[in-house]
């Protein structure tokens, strides 16, 4: 059986020129960047290209990227370190109730520090309205964080909108843009943020690669204390083969970005258009106009998203979801019900993500296959049922 | 993370359906805390001739279902009562932790069928009543950390630090001066 891999929102596939980056840095060049020696020296002057590579990606200077280990350090770092950078002038933060629970739990855990917080809304799209945002500001602001691109839903957020409402009031702006970093151009100046966290996971490089831009003269105080790496802001010895990695991703990204959203923007569209004509009761789930390029989202009524994921791994097919059922929490999508979808929807949540691999075959078969798992497991589901019997009479 | 036995059951379950001329039905759960079940039993003398079941669920409430469903089928109506979740879970070769709670839906709701049938004997009631599921501890894993709770103190993760309480809506286990359920979003009253 072929494979279909449709999870690019949880990994993507490490790209041969990607793997060949960080390979010396695997064998023989496996020196400390902080040496003086020669085996130092090279570790440390791949580093520093890779963060050169970085910055290209997204329109900034090479000093003003930091490596962390995963994008949920980078928006750690962002949340606590930007928020205790500032909390002279105040203690107050605003965050979108979509974010990742990586931002949504640092929110949490500063506020046990005696920081308070305003979690801005979206509409049915997943879409922060930057009104909303400046409704929230108060004279105690110091920090905004919304996200680039929303990975379950798909939807870009207006960060350029958010970001002009913030500098006005003079409040930072972070961009968790871990979702759309790679897929789609970004330019940390056009955004007009002042910091903004990515993973090479995202964009064929390495897992445990990830950095956060945090813009020359703004105030940020290390999560991890340590010795000299990274400015003195991230201690610890640098993992040279995923920076190594990641910086080869970027550059990749930076070249391929245009070729590769040209070529899966069709499939993502066929998806979105054909599932809902081919099956009933299914409903897209964020924007139709700002999505990620790879990205195709659906609530199926009625079914639930964990044994639809069962099915389709049996036929080949990874895809993921923001069911209950799936979360270890057993909690539903808070992306979902923010969007004001209710629960039993919610819990018929699907995320197709395309890879680069991905081919018009791939989608195909999914369209083929997916029908008959949804009519199957709606046989025996007494939520259709109901539905039946409510619409025969 | 499932069992080839829980994966059989979810990929071809035993007795899915409805019986319209049944003389039971139980209904258990809501959409809101993620799975739902319907059994429907026929019974001969007191046997159960027949049992069929509905299910709005994940793989392992599907694969309980149907496990349910066939522990019970030819039983007398005494012995059916007895089918515990332990016994399901067991039977289906165990289930992951934080999917027990899914083994305690097929029994309520099988029992809440023989239940109901007894109530049609007995005159009381001729129509199903969806019932909130009981969540029994028993077993039970941390929904935060997905740690089994200790055996003492079912209410306490000790890993987590957190206190749970048990949610009025929806049965789930839900962390103690919370605003909402963690699991159904409804309020929780007065600490919030």
């Amino acid at each position: 059986m072929k494979r279909v891999y449709l999870d690019h929102i949880a990994a993507t596939p490490l790209l041969p020129e990607v793997r060949e980056a960080m390979r010396p840095f695997l064998e023989e060049m496996f020196g400390n960047p902080q040496s003086l020696h020669a085996a130092g020296r090279e570790a440390q002057a791949a580093v520093e290209a890779a963060r050169g590579d970085v910055a290209a990606l997204v329109g900034a200077r090479a000093d003003e990227i930091y490596f962390t280990a995963s994008g949920t350090e980078a928006n750690n770092f962002a949340l606590k370190g930007l928020a205790a950078g500032q909390q002279a002038k105040g203690r107050h933060l605003v965050v979108s109730a979509i974010e990742h629970s990586s931002v949504l739990n640092s929110v949490k855990a500063l506020e046990r520090q005696g920081f308070s917080a305003s979690l801005v809304p979206v509409d049915r799209a997943g879409r922060v309205d930057p009104a909303d945002v400046a409704k929230a500001l108060t004279k105690d602001t110091v920090l905004v964080s919304v996200m680039t691109a929303n990975s379950e839903v798909g939807t870009i957020e207006p960060v350029a909108e958010i970001a002009a409402v913030c500098r006005e009031r003079g409040v930072l702006v972070h961009t968790d843009a871990v979702a759309a970093a790679g897929s789609v151009p970004l330019d940390v100046k056009a955004l007009g943020v002042d910091a903004l966290s990515l993973a090479g996971d995202q964009f064929y490089g390495p897992k445990g690669s990830a950095a956060l831009f945090v813009r020359k003269g703004v105030r940020i105080l290390p999560l991890v204390d340590g010795g000299v790496q990274e400015g003195g802001r991230r201690g610890g010895t640098e993992n040279v083969p995923a920076i190594a990695g990641l910086g080869a991703a970027a550059r990749l990204a930076a070249r391929d970005m245009a070729a590769r959203a040209a070529a899966l923007v069709p499939l993502r569209d066929r998806l979105l258009e054909e599932l809902p004509r081919r099956i009933e009761h299914v409903v897209v789930t964020g924007s139709r106009t700002d999505r990620l390029p790879h990205q195709a989202s659906f609530c199926v009524e009625f079914v639930e998203g964990e044994a639809m994921l069962l099915f389709l791994d049996m036929n080949g097919i990874a895809a993921s979801s923001g069911s209950a059922c799936t979360s270890k929490a057993l909690k539903a999508s808070h992306v979902l019900l923010a969007m004001g979808l209710d629960h039993a929807t919610a819990q018929g949540s699907l995320v197709f993500s395309l890879v680069g691999e991905t081919t018009g075959a791939d989608v195909g078969t999914l369209l083929e296959v997916f029908p008959p798992i949804v009519d199957k497991l709606r046989k025996m589901s007494p939520l259709y049922t109901a539905f039946l019997k409510e619409r025969g009479s | 993370m499932y069992s080839d036995k829980v994966m059989d059951h979810f990929a071809n379950p035993r007795n899915v359906g409805v019986l319209s001329d049944a003389d039971g039905v139980g209904e258990v759960g809501n959409p809101v805390c993620g799975d739902m079940m319907t059994f429907y039993i026929k019974v001969d003398g007191d046997r159960l001739a027949d049992v069929k079941f509905q299910t709005f669920g994940c793989g392992a409430a599907i694969a309980v279902s149907s496990m349910v469903s066939e522990m019970a089928k030819g039983k007398t109506i005494d012995e059916a009562m007895t089918i515990t979740n332990d016994l399901v879970a067991e039977e289906l070769g165990g289930l992951p932790k934080n999917k027990m709670h899914c083994s305690n839906l097929g029994a309520d709701a099988l029992h809440e069928a023989i239940q109901n049938y007894r109530d049609r004997k007995a005159g009381k009631a001729s129509e199903a009543k969806p019932k909130a599921h009981d969540h029994e501890h028993e077993g039970f894993a941390c929904p935060y950390c997905d740690s089994a709770l200790a055996e003492e103190d079912k209410t306490f993760c000790r890993a987590c630090r957190v206190e749970f309480e048990e949610c009025p809506a929806c049965g789930g286990i839900t962390k103690r001066g919370d605003a909402k359920c963690v699991h159904c979003g409804v309020s929780l009253g007065a600490k919030g």
